[in-house]
């Protein structure tokens, strides 16, 4: 069943890459799909932060996780990267969970 | 594991591997997933768009080519200025990272699979990080950063009352509605 969600949102993923090489220029163009596409990842992207620091499956928790996404947002603040972030994010709970 | 790597060599496109793992992750359905990582692959397009014209690509060098249209092999093509250069970085960069992303990904299921308890290890605060990291660079504006903040907040309070992975479901149909309702 995993398998299955993996082929498809690949080959959905893929598809996606394709057509905006292939279709026609004008059609991907409209002002509006150029200004709600950019949106969408921006969005998603908040939620899951939120969803993955503050919950266990379908329950809201606070734990060193919270105390993780203030060093990740210093860091991303300071533009450090990538790896940094995630880095410094993962020690932070670790950490915490020593003491 | 075999999945892992398949995701890695097949969608090659970061935060949509990453949401997809993390819906699942949480106990939601495959194919709730499946979406969000379709939904946060939909920008690929627009970048497939613009790198068109740069890059000239057609029949089966298309076909390779678009595998590697994401956003790291657009910001290096566009960021040259001559045609030759653009194309040169694309496909420099998308091999590059091709390798390196696989690579990557397998060395991290053979670790994982190694560890007992990945918590003491914090890994569970990783994939946050993640996501804020490939977050930040979009939030230069004052809009998407208000609906960002939007965002986080209507995930929080859907969270406890529908499905694990449907909060993100909803909040990208709600979001593309503004964008295409909205006026200029």
């Amino acid at each position: 069943m995993i398998w299955a969600g993996v082929l498809v949102a690949s080959v959905a993923c893929y598809g996606l890459k394709l057509a905006g090489l292939s279709l026609p220029q004008a059609w991907l163009r409209d002002s509006r799909i150029q200004r709600t596409v950019p949106l969408i990842p921006v969005a998603l992207l908040a939620a899951l932060v939120a969803i993955q620091t503050f919950s266990t499956g379908r329950h809201l928790v606070l734990d060193v996780r919270a105390a993780s996404l203030v060093v990740a947002i210093v860091a991303v603040v300071l533009r450090a990267p990538f790896l940094v972030v995630v880095i410094a994010g993962a020690a932070t709970a670790a950490l915490l969970r020593l003491l | 594991m075999l999945q892992t790597c398949a995701l890695s060599i097949l969608m090659f496109t970061g935060a949509s591997q990453f949401a997809l793992v993390g819906v699942i992750g949480a106990g939601g359905s495959v194919w709730t997933g499946a979406a969000t990582a379709v939904l946060l692959g939909a920008r690929n397009s627009l970048y497939g768009l613009r790198l068109a014209s740069l890059l000239e690509v057609t029949g089966l060098r298309r076909v390779a080519a678009a595998q590697f249209v994401i956003d790291e092999t657009t910001a290096m093509a566009i960021a040259r200025d001559q045609p030759e250069k653009s194309r040169f970085a694309f496909w420099a960069t998308g091999v590059t990272l091709f390798i390196l992303w696989n690579l990557g990904t397998l060395i991290g299921a053979l670790l994982t699979h190694a560890i007992p308890n990945p918590k003491v290890f914090g890994l569970d605060a990783a994939p946050p990080a993640a996501f804020l990291a490939l977050l930040a660079p979009r939030l230069r504006a004052r809009e998407p950063f208000a609906i960002a903040l939007a965002a986080a907040a209507a995930a929080i309070v859907l969270l406890p009352f529908v499905p694990a992975g449907v909060p993100l479901l909803a909040i990208a149909l709600l979001v593309a509605l503004f964008g295409v309702m909205r006026r200029p």
